[in-house]
C-alpha cells in the first residue's frame, strides 16, 4: 500500500512536470509574441493551443543522429541527469498545507541540493558533445552557477530564519496572517531572483547558451527527444524556482486579509499555481526585453556585490529575528 | 584578414605577387597574449561562422581563444562573392544598378545613386533638381531602414530579442514605402543614369506623412529600449575602441570615424544630388568605443528624418529623368563618385571606353575597412565582446565581398 502510494506520488510528479512543459511552452510563446508585436502560434487548435503537442511529437517521432565522436555514455546519460534532479525537485513544493507530495522536514534544503545537480548535467552534456561551443557554454554553466549557489541560499536564509523552519510547508504557513516575507526580507527577495535567473539559464544571465555568441552552448549538439529531455528540464526548472520565490517571499498558497481555514480543499493549490504563473510570466517579461550581460560582469557582480549583500542580509535578519520578540514586549 | 584569393579569384591570379604586409597597429591595440602558461592549458580554436547566429551573413572569423578571451581572430571573407564588379563590364549602363543592389543589400538605393553619380561625370548628363530631390528622399529613406536593421541585429547581438522586432516593425513600413515608389523592396534598380525611373506616387507621399507622424516617437522608444538599459550600456560602454589615428590609418568612414570625433560626411564635405540645399546636422562622438557609434547612429536615423521632411515638404516641379538615351554610349573617360552610404563614403570608380558597357567599375566598400578595423579590435576582448565589437561596425557581407 505504501509502495502504491509512493508510486502515485512519483507520477504526480512527473505529471505535473510534463503538464507544466506543455502549458510552459505555450505561454512562452504566447507572451514572447505579444511582447514582440507577434501573434505567436494561431493555427493549431484554439488560438494555437495544441502547438505544443505537436511539437512535442515531432521531437518523438524526429531521428536522433549520434554526432561522430562524442563520448557516448555522457553523451546519453546527460539529459537525464539534467531531467531527473529536475523532476525530484517537486517533491518538496508546497501546494497547500496539505497537497505536498513528500512532507519533507528539510524540504528546502533538499530541493536545493538535488537542483544543484543539474550543472553536472549541463558539463556532461558540453563535454562530451565534441563541440567547442557546447564547452565554452558547459565552462559558463560551472562558472555562474556555483558562483550563484552560494548566495542564493544565503538569500533563501532570512525567511527560514524568521519562520524557524526548513520545510517549505511551515514557511508558507508563517506568512499567513504575518507579512509576505518580500517585504522584511526586500534585499534578499531581490537577490534571490536574481540568483534563480542564473540558475534558470533565462535572459539576461543566459550564460550557458547564449544564442548570440554560442550558437546554442550545451545543448547544440542535441537533437530529438534528447533535446527535448533538455529543454523539458529547463521550462522545469523555472517553475521550481518561481514556486520556491512564492514559497519564501510571495506567501505560499495565501491570500492577504483571507485566513488559511478559508481556502481549505481545491482553493489553495489554484492559488499557489496562479501566483507561480505570475512569477513565470515576469520572468518571460524580462526574458523578451533585456539584453545579455558579460560573463565577467555576471561573475564580478556576484562575488563583489551580490555575497556581501547576501552575507550582510543575513546577519541584519538574525539580529532582527532575536530582537522582535523584544521590540514586541516592549510595546506591551 | 585573410587571403581571399582563394575564393575569389581564378587561378591564375595566383601567381601574383602576395599584398603587402598589413599596417602594424598602434601599440595599445597588441595586448600580451595572457595564456599557455605553468598550467598545461591550450587555446582553443573556433570557427565563428560563415554559419554562426551572429556573423552578419556569411562572415567567417577564426578565433583563437584563451578560455573566454580572444587571443587572435581573423576574419575570412569571400563565401558571398558573386564578381560584381567584373560582371558590370557586360552589362549596359542602366543594368549596372541591378549589380549595385545586390552589394550593399540593405543600402540598395545608396549604392545604385553612387553608380548613376559616376555614369553622369562619364557621360556628362545634367540631371532634373526633382531627380535630385527624389534620390535624396529615397536615400534617406533607405538609411533609416538600414539603420533600423543595424539597431537590430546589434540588440540581437548584446543577447536582447524584443527590440529587434521593433525596429522591424517601423523598417516595414519603409519598406512599404520604398516598394509603392520603386515596385521592389529591396532589389529597386531605381535610380537610373540620368535620373530616376519614374516619379513619386501618390499613395507613397501618403505613406510618407503618415510615416513621418510616428517615426519620432518609435525612435524615443528604440532609444529608451535599448540605449537606456543599463545591461547594454554596459556592454557597450569602453569596447571596441577605435582611436581617431586608428580611424584614419584603417580607412573608416561614415558613423564609425565619426564616433571616433571626426566629423566627415560625404553629404556634407563634398555635397551630391540636392544635399547642399538641405539642413541637417552630422552627429559626432569623441568616445569611440561600441556606445559612441550606437550613439551616432541613432542621432544620424533623426538627422535623416530631418532630411525626409524637408525633401517630402520641398520637393520641386519638373520632369524626374533627363533625356537619357536608351543605349547610354559615354565618350572614353573616367570619373569616381562617392556617395555617403549607410555605412560610410561608397565610391565607384567608373572607366568608359566608348562602347555600351563599362570598361571597368571598381566599387568602395565602406564595410570592408570597418570590417578590418573591427578584427585588429579583437585581440584581447572577451568572447561575447567580439560579437558585440562586430555587430557595432555595421558590415553587411554583401557589399564586403560584392
Amino acid at each position: 500500500m505504501t509502495l502504491l502510494v509512493g508510486i502515485l506520488r512519483v507520477l504526480a510528479a512527473l505529471g505535473l512536470m510534463l503538464a507544466n512543459g506543455v502549458v510552459l511552452i505555450y505561454m512562452l510563446r504566447k507572451v514572447l509574441g505579444r511582447l514582440h508585436l507577434r501573434l505567436g502560434p494561431t493555427e493549431l487548435g484554439p488560438a494555437g493551443m495544441f502547438q505544443t503537442t505537436a511539437d512535442v511529437l515531432k521531437l518523438l517521432t524526429k531521428e536522433d543522429p549520434t554526432p561522430t565522436h562524442v563520448d557516448k555514455v555522457l553523451y546519453f546519460i546527460a539529459p537525464a541527469i539534467v531531467f531527473v534532479p529536475s523532476l525530484a525537485a517537486y517533491a518538496a513544493l508546497p501546494f497547500s498545507s496539505t497537497w505536498t507530495i513528500a512532507n519533507l522536514d528539510l524540504g528546502l534544503l533538499y530541493t536545493f541540493a538535488i537542483l544543484s545537480l543539474v550543472p553536472l548535467g549541463v558539463v556532461a552534456a558540453g563535454w562530451s558533445s565534441f563541440n567547442k561551443w557546447s564547452l565554452i557554454g558547459a565552462m559558463r554553466a560551472v562558472a555562474s552557477q556555483v558562483s550563484y549557489e552560494v548566495p542564493m541560499l544565503l538569500a533563501a536564509l532570512p525567511p527560514v530564519m524568521i519562520a524557524g523552519s526548513l520545510n517549505m510547508g511551515d514557511i508558507a504557513r508563517a506568512q499567513d496572517g504575518f507579512v509576505w516575507f518580500w517585504l522584511p526580507c526586500l534585499p534578499a527577495f531581490l537577490l534571490f531572483i536574481m540568483a534563480g535567473l542564473i540558475e534558470v539559464n533565462q535572459t539576461p544571465f543566459d550564460m550557458s547558451e547564449a544564442d548570440s555568441e554560442l550558437v546554442a552552448g550545451y545543448a547544440t549538439e542535441y537533437s530529438s527527444m534528447k533535446f527535448g529531455l533538455l529543454f523539458l528540464a529547463e521550462f522545469s526548472n523555472t517553475f521550481i524556482f518561481a514556486a520556491l520565490l512564492v514559497t519564501l517571499f510571495l506567501g505560499g498558497w495565501n491570500l492577504p486579509l483571507i485566513p488559511d481555514e478559508i481556502l481549505f480543499g481545491i482553493g489553495a493549490p489554484v492559488i499557489f499555481l496562479i501566483k507561480t504563473y505570475l512569477v513565470i510570466f515576469v520572468f518571460m517579461w524580462i526574458r523578451g526585453t533585456l539584453p545579455r550581460v558579460r560573463i565577467d560582469q555576471l561573475l564580478a557582480f556576484g562575488w563583489k556585490v551580490l555575497l556581501p549583500l547576501s552575507l550582510a542580509w543575513v546577519m541584519v535578519t538574525a539580529v532582527g529575528v532575536k530582537l522582535w520578540p523584544v521590540l514586541l514586549g516592549g510595546v506591551r | 584578414m585573410s587571403d581571399p584569393r582563394s575564393i575569389v579569384s581564378h587561378a591564375g591570379w595566383l601567381t601574383t605577387e602576395p599584398p603587402a604586409e598589413p599596417v602594424t597597429l598602434p601599440a595599445s591595440l597588441k595586448r600580451a597574449p595572457s595564456g599557455v602558461n605553468e598550467l598545461m592549458t591550450e587555446h582553443l580554436v573556433v570557427n565563428m561562422g560563415p554559419q554562426h547566429p551572429s556573423t552578419h551573413g556569411v562572415l567567417r572569423v577564426l578565433l583563437e581563444l584563451d578560455g573566454e578571451e580572444v587571443i587572435t581572430g581573423e576574419a575570412v571573407v569571400g563565401y558571398l562573392h558573386r564578381g560584381i564588379e567584373k560582371l558590370a563590364e557586360h552589362r549596359r549602363y542602366n543594368a549596372v544598378g541591378t549589380l549595385m543592389d545586390r552589394g550593399d543589400y540593405v543600402t540598395g538605393i545608396m549604392n545604385e545613386l553612387a553608380f548613376a553619380l559616376a555614369a553622369e561625370k562619364v557621360a556628362e548628363i545634367e540631371v532634373p533638381r526633382r531627380a535630385d530631390w527624389l534620390r535624396v528622399l529615397l536615400s534617406e529613406l533607405n538609411r533609416l531602414a538600414s539603420h533600423l536593421v543595424w539597431y537590430g541585429t546589434m540588440g540581437l547581438d548584446a543577447g536582447a530579442m524584443g527590440q529587434f522586432l521593433y525596429a522591424v516593425r517601423d523598417r516595414e513600413n519603409l519598406l512599404d514605402i520604398l516598394e509603392d515608389v520603386t515596385g521592389q523592396r529591396m532589389m529597386f534598380n531605381y535610380v537610373r543614369p540620368g535620373g530616376v525611373v519614374n516619379d513619386i506616387t501618390r499613395t507613397a507621399e501618403v505613406k510618407i506623412h503618415r510615416f513621418l507622424k510616428t517615426i519620432d516617437r518609435y525612435l524615443d522608444e528604440h532609444d529608451e529600449l535599448l540605449g537606456g538599459n543599463e545591461i547594454f550600456q554596459g556592454r557597450m560602454r569602453g569596447v571596441g575602441v577605435i582611436s581617431k589615428e586608428m580611424a584614419v590609418a584603417f580607412g573608416l568612414t561614415g558613423a564609425n570615424l565619426r564616433a571616433s570625433g571626426l566629423s566627415f560626411d560625404v553629404r556634407r564635405d563634398r555635397p551630391y544630388s540636392a544635399y547642399e540645399e538641405m539642413k541637417f546636422d552630422i552627429p559626432v562622438a569623441e568616445e569611440g568605443d561600441c556606445y559612441a557609434r550606437y550613439l551616432v547612429r541613432m542621432a544620424e536615423m533623426r538627422q535623416s528624418v530631418r532630411i525626409i521632411r524637408q525633401c517630402i515638404d520641398g520637393l520641386p516641379e519638373g520632369d524626374f529623368t533627363a533625356k537619357v538615351p536608351k543605349i547610354l554610349r559615354p565618350p572614353a573617360g573616367e570619373a569616381y563618385a562617392a556617395v555617403e552610404s549607410a555605412r560610410g563614403e561608397l565610391g565607384v570608380y567608373l572607366v568608359s571606353d566608348g562602347t555600351e558597357n563599362p570598361y571597368r567599375m571598381r566599387y568602395r566598400p565602406p564595410a570592408l575597412f570597418a570590417l578590418q578595423a573591427g578584427e585588429a579590435l579583437l585581440p584581447g576582448v572577451m568572447l561575447a565582446d567580439a560579437v558585440v565589437i562586430l555587430g557595432s561596425l555595421d558590415f553587411v557581407l554583401g557589399e564586403i565581398d560584392r
